[in-house]
């Protein structure tokens, strides 16, 4: 492991997309405030400079316009990379994202794909409020049509973007804003991961959590606490939210026998809803107890620091919660 | 190729737990031979087979539980082809197969207190697979549930397993009576689920008749003054005899409703035994009608102990074909059956008491029984339950003819 | 064979019948079917164990002798010692 470098989340994503636009002249990244203020999280700082106008393209602040632009341009032949400064403001792009990305490749008999990558922020960041902190996740999970995909660590900061590029179908990446300034070790030639599985981040016996996004660190500082309680909780990162893969969460909870999701969007019929109904379609015979979960407290994430902290678990809560259940 | 199934033993029999091979393969069977011990709601129950052959393989493995119609066993009658065994009666009815795990309704056991056991999903199926008997474990899982790590801690003490493996590790072939007895909730249930079906499904018509017994129990009090205590009769016995008499003037009667009457070749009378501990057994007298009274009466004398030790045959549990209810001395004075289906008629004898009773002008104290019967209006009218009753009086006024 | 002999059988047969009861608690003029609840068959079970415990001939006609615990205990009383 000599051959690691650190880095922040942030750098990951921007050397991400430094790569694809090195080796491919027809991606381009467009999105509010990418080119001279350098990304409103300055994951694009710099980057105007090395790419020019052309390529890193500043847009009027109209989500559906400028998303439909991109899905228009992929259609063309070019691969757009659309940056939604946070999820919130998706909201004004759906009708582009599920009506037209999603739907094309059906609506035209299969002539039509629509190779798009969509990045966006997602979650708390520094107290930003009800305005730019939800984890909306789930909705985009929903479509069919869609990739959708969740950056829950470093490694895959800097390397998922990399594979979205690839696909021939529209992709949604939410990043998370809580992670950009965090900084972790990768291997120094980490590159392209692959897209379709999620992974177990940490092996254990006693019980899997299984989390997304945020929750991917919190659910590993959680394990790594616990082992002083003697728990060897499993780690599962499911990466991609759609389609999901089940195969490998379903695995490691008939290993473990018990569960826990942990995710920071709200807690009715979500990410968590759609995984504890797999595991009783598919496991329930494995389970040695209830599966639980953590979500997000069903309310506009507040402004308050201590407020917002409450909103969403924290790794104290997954410590809590894990005991209550293997040590009633 | 013969498929041996999981035997229907009664309308309330959904499945049975395999609880003892008592053939091996390779071992020539013959009809009537006892294969295998099964536990049913109503207690462990000899099973036999209807087929000549070699027995070829085991399907189901002892401690099974599995529901009724599964293939237990395959016997080998020396033809190619695969043939459902020849199990006597029409039981065709056979409920869809599908494995007990996936049925949500799966029964589950209660505590002595009545409450539901928590255990997990996990915890219930290794401790099926260890025969180890939930209802003794404390559970220390979420809730008080039983978990897995429950069940180890029970199986490595090696001390707390279910009836099933108690019994395979007896040295003694012979089931006390006290294991093969179901639990009286179980019975209860059994009896409360053939008895609702009945109710719901059947729609029933009563005739009732009031019959001298005088010539009756004269000829008991003579026949019983020749015989040895040990031999000496009842009159149930001689009302039994009666009822297969009249059954055989009236055959529609002694018939099963499914979808249509369908009369029985045999005439096997039930006779409901009451249970000391609750509950009801209805063991069979196979051919009442080609078995003199003394027979009859040997025949109760054998098959009620056992009924009550809960260690009846397949054959005596699943073919009766007509069924006798008698409240017997110090009871009440009629008694208004539910037929058990799919039997279609079902005799109730209230007790057999003096009473004033006119006859040829004449009034005098008599010893009378008021008779019913409860017949299913789908397969049968008044006017044939109306004959078989008349059929009755006539035989019960000939005794020495029966 | 004393009374108190004969009684003691009476109780272990009775016993065998209706294991759960507790034949001991009779009164002597209590009818023993209905205290103990048990019905024609088990009835006439217990005469005939009687009959071989105690090698003594019950005719039917002599059952209703057999009814409580006083003159059950005196008809056999009767019939073993003369």
């Amino acid at each position: 492991m000599s051959d690691t470098i650190k880095i922040t989340y942030r750098e990951a994503i921007k050397q991400a997309i430094r790569e694809v636009m090195q080796k491919d002249e027809r991606v381009f990244l467009m999105g509010e405030d990418v080119g001279n203020y350098g990304g409103a999280f300055a994951v694009s700082k710099g980057l105007l400079k090395e790419f020019g106008a052309d390529r890193i393209m500043d847009v009027p602040l109209s989500e559906s316009g400028f998303t439909g632009a991109g899905i228009g341009a992929s259609l063309a032949g070019m691969k757009p990379i659309v940056e939604v400064m946070t999820v919130n403001f998706s909201l004004l792009a759906m009708d582009q994202i599920f009506n037209n990305a999603a739907t094309l490749l059906h609506m035209s008999g299969g002539q039509l794909n629509v190779p798009v990558v969509i990045r966006m922020g997602c979650g708390i960041g520094r107290q930003l409020a009800a305005q730019h902190s939800h984890s909306w996740e789930p909705f985009f999970a929903h479509v069919p049509g869609l990739i959708v995909l969740s950056v829950g660590t470093h490694e895959d900061a800097r390397g998922m973007l990399l594979s979205a590029m690839e696909s021939p179908d529209p992709v949604v990446i939410f990043e998370y804003t809580f992670m950009l300034n965090l900084e972790k070790e990768i291997p120094s030639n980490s590159g392209a991961v692959e897209i379709k599985k999620a992974k177990v981040l940490r092996e254990g016996k006693d019980i899997s959590l299984i989390t997304y996004g945020a929750g991917v660190y919190k659910c590993l500082e959680a394990a790594e606490a616990l082992k002083e309680e003697g728990i060897d909780a499993e780690v599962v990162d499911l990466r991609v939210l759609r389609p999901m893969d089940e195969e490998t969460f379903l695995a490691s909870v008939k290993k473990t026998h018990r569960a826990l999701v942990v995710e920071e969007a709200w807690k009715s019929i979500s990410i968590s809803s759609e995984v504890i109904s797999r595991i009783m379609e598919k496991a329930f015979f494995d389970l040695d107890g209830p599966v639980e979960r953590l979500c997000g407290v069903e309310v506009p994430i507040p402004y308050p620091k201590d407020l917002e902290d409450a909103s969403i678990p924290q790794v104290s809560d997954i410590l809590e919660k894990v005991k209550k259940m293997l040590k009633p | 190729m013969i498929k041996f199934q999981m035997p229907n033993l009664g309308a309330d029999m959904e499945a049975g737990t395999l609880v003892e091979w008592r053939k091996q393969p390779g071992e020539l069977l013959h009809r009537g031979d006892i294969i295998a011990d099964v536990e049913t709601q109503k207690g462990l129950i000899e099973i036999e087979v209807f087929d000549e052959g070699t027995l070829e393989k085991f399907l189901v493995k002892e401690g099974e539980k599995v529901p009724v119609g599964t293939v237990l066993a395959l016997i080998n009658d020396g033809k190619a082809e695969v043939s459902e065994s020849a199990v006597p009666e029409e039981e065709a009815a056979k409920p869809e197969i599908h494995p007990i795990e996936e049925r949500p309704e799966t029964p589950q056991k209660k505590t002595k207190k009545g409450e539901r056991i928590k255990i997990s999903p996990l915890a219930r199926i290794i401790a099926e697979e260890n025969h180890v008997d939930i209802s003794l474990l404390k559970g220390t899982g979420p809730e008080g549930s039983i978990v897995k790590k429950d069940i180890e801690k029970a199986i490595s003490e090696g001390v707390q397993q279910t009836q099933e493996t108690q019994k395979k590790t007896d040295e003694v072939k012979e089931v006390s009576a006290k294991s093969a007895a179901p639990n009286a909730n179980a019975m209860r249930m059994a009896v409360a689920a053939a008895m609702s079906k009945s109710n719901r499904e059947i729609p029933h018509y009563y005739l009732e008749k009031r019959v001298d017994m005088s010539k009756a129990m004269d000829w008991v009090k003579e026949a019983n003054k020749e015989r040895p205590i040990q031999k000496r009769l009842l009159p149930v016995a001689l009302l039994i005899k009666a009822v297969a008499k009249a059954l055989d003037d009236v055959p529609d009667l002694n018939a099963t409703w499914e979808n249509g009457i369908l009369r029985k070749n045999e005439i096997n009378i039930g006779f409901v035994v009451s249970l000391r501990s609750g509950g009801i057994v209805v063991p069979a007298i196979l051919q009442t009608d080609s078995k003199t009274v003394d027979e009859i009466m040997e025949n109760l004398n054998d098959i009620i102990p056992r009924a009550r030790a809960f260690k009846l045959k397949s054959s005596e549990l699943s073919q009766s074909t007509f069924t006798i209810t008698s409240i017997g001395e110090g009871g009440a004075d009629k008694v208004f059956g539910l037929i058990y289906p799919p039997q279609v008629g079902i005799v109730g004898f209230g007790e057999i008491s003096e009473q004033p009773f006119a006859d040829e002008g004449m009034l005098g104290i008599r010893p009378v029984v008021d008779v019913t019967l409860a017949a299913d209006h789908r397969a049968t009218d008044g006017i044939i339950g109306s004959k078989f009753l008349a059929s009755l009086n006539r035989h019960l006024q000939n005794p020495e003819e029966l | 064979m004393t009374e108190e002999e004969i009684k003691k059988t009476v109780f272990q047969l009775l016993q065998r019948i209706a294991p759960e009861t507790d034949p001991a608690s009779l009164m002597p003029e209590e009818n023993i079917r209905e205290a103990l609840n048990i019905d024609s068959y088990d009835a006439l079970q217990f005469i005939v164990s009687i009959s071989e415990k105690l090698n003594v001939d019950i005719p039917e006609e002599d059952y209703g002798k057999t009814s409580n615990l006083k003159s059950l205990i005196a008809y056999l009383g009767k019939k073993l010692n003369g």
